[in-house]
């Protein structure tokens, strides 16, 4: 297990996993600073006449949170250089004051130099209800030197 | 009906949008990144930034709206309705930060259409104020598509 990117960083290391959870209230939240107020991430009517389960988190926001994880790892946001995901299932965040969990983990894949320095690629795993959200995950990482 | 000939076109780059040291913050505080040098000022300096630092998704809070106004175009024949947002990759090629203008330009790279549904890839190229280029943000947006 890795706790932060360094100089020893190399190709197998795994980031410590974490969970994160999402509200209805962090939607809205998300919705407000992103600008993206598309009602099926906050009206269960909407989202049931297009025919979702229920109103689902934007996937920029899965997509935010799986940054936040590698950026935790990397010593800041300033070091991911890269991200990339596709987004294959919706999280459903139900109106019960809970909200959905997130699960992260990731694995360090390969370790290349580049004009910049040393950089790392991690590949994410964010799951809910058991299940990947995000497709072919991938960051990649300034590595301290 | 999507106007085909869109595909390797380029559209005009947007008017600069202003990142803003607050929006940055309500931001990070919006996805719980709670690194001081997206919050504090000094602490981005102290780090050796000119000013905050945006997560790396930020970006995207300003691309998609460009995008939005490019497929709500009538003239695109876009169904924005019931558009998926399939697949997102950024590549950064410098931290944004509080301060920078950054001017947006839409490429269309490709366009595919099967079994019902258009599949669109636009490619997102954002520069700073003096043109160097800041961020890659490429976009694979899915829809219905209308034709037989």
């Amino acid at each position: 297990m890795s706790a932060s990117a360094g100089p020893e960083t190399a190709k197998g290391d795994e980031l410590a996993p974490t969970s994160v959870r999402v509200s209805r209230a962090d939607l809205v939240r998300y919705a407000g600073a992103s600008g993206d107020f598309n009602p099926i991430h906050w009206s269960d009517r909407v989202a049931g006449e297009v025919g979702l389960p229920g109103v689902i988190a934007h996937g920029m926001l899965t997509m935010a949170l799986a940054g936040r994880f590698v950026s935790a790892w990397a010593g800041g946001p300033a070091a991911v250089r890269g991200l990339g995901v596709r987004f294959t299932r919706p999280v459903v965040v139900p109106d019960d004051g809970t909200g959905a969990t997130i699960e992260l983990s990731g694995t360090v894949s390969g370790v290349d130099e580049s004009d910049a320095g040393r950089v790392a690629t991690v590949a994410v795993t964010a799951k809910f209800d058991g299940r990947t959200v995000l497709g072919r995950a991938t960051a990649e990482v300034l590595l301290p030197s | 009906m999507v106007d085909r000939s869109l595909v390797g076109r380029t559209l005009p780059a947007t008017a600069p949008y202003q990142v803003g040291r607050q929006k940055i913050t309500e931001f990070a505080l919006a996805i719980g990144e709670g690194d001081s040098v997206c919050l504090d000022v000094d602490a981005a300096r102290a780090a050796g930034h000119p000013d905050v630092v945006a997560p790396p998704t930020f970006t995207i809070a300003f691309v998609l709206p460009a995008i939005e106004s490019f497929l709500r175009d009538p003239e695109v024949g876009w169904d924005y309705a019931h558009m998926v947002h399939a697949e997102q990759a950024i590549t950064l090629h410098r931290p944004v930060h509080a301060g920078d203008e950054l001017a947006t330009t839409i490429h269309v790279d490709d366009l595919r259409t099967r079994a019902g549904s258009h599949m669109l890839t636009l490619r997102c190229e954002v520069a700073d104020g003096h043109g160097a280029p800041v961020a890659t943000c490429k976009a694979v947006l899915v829809t219905k598509a209308d034709e037989a």
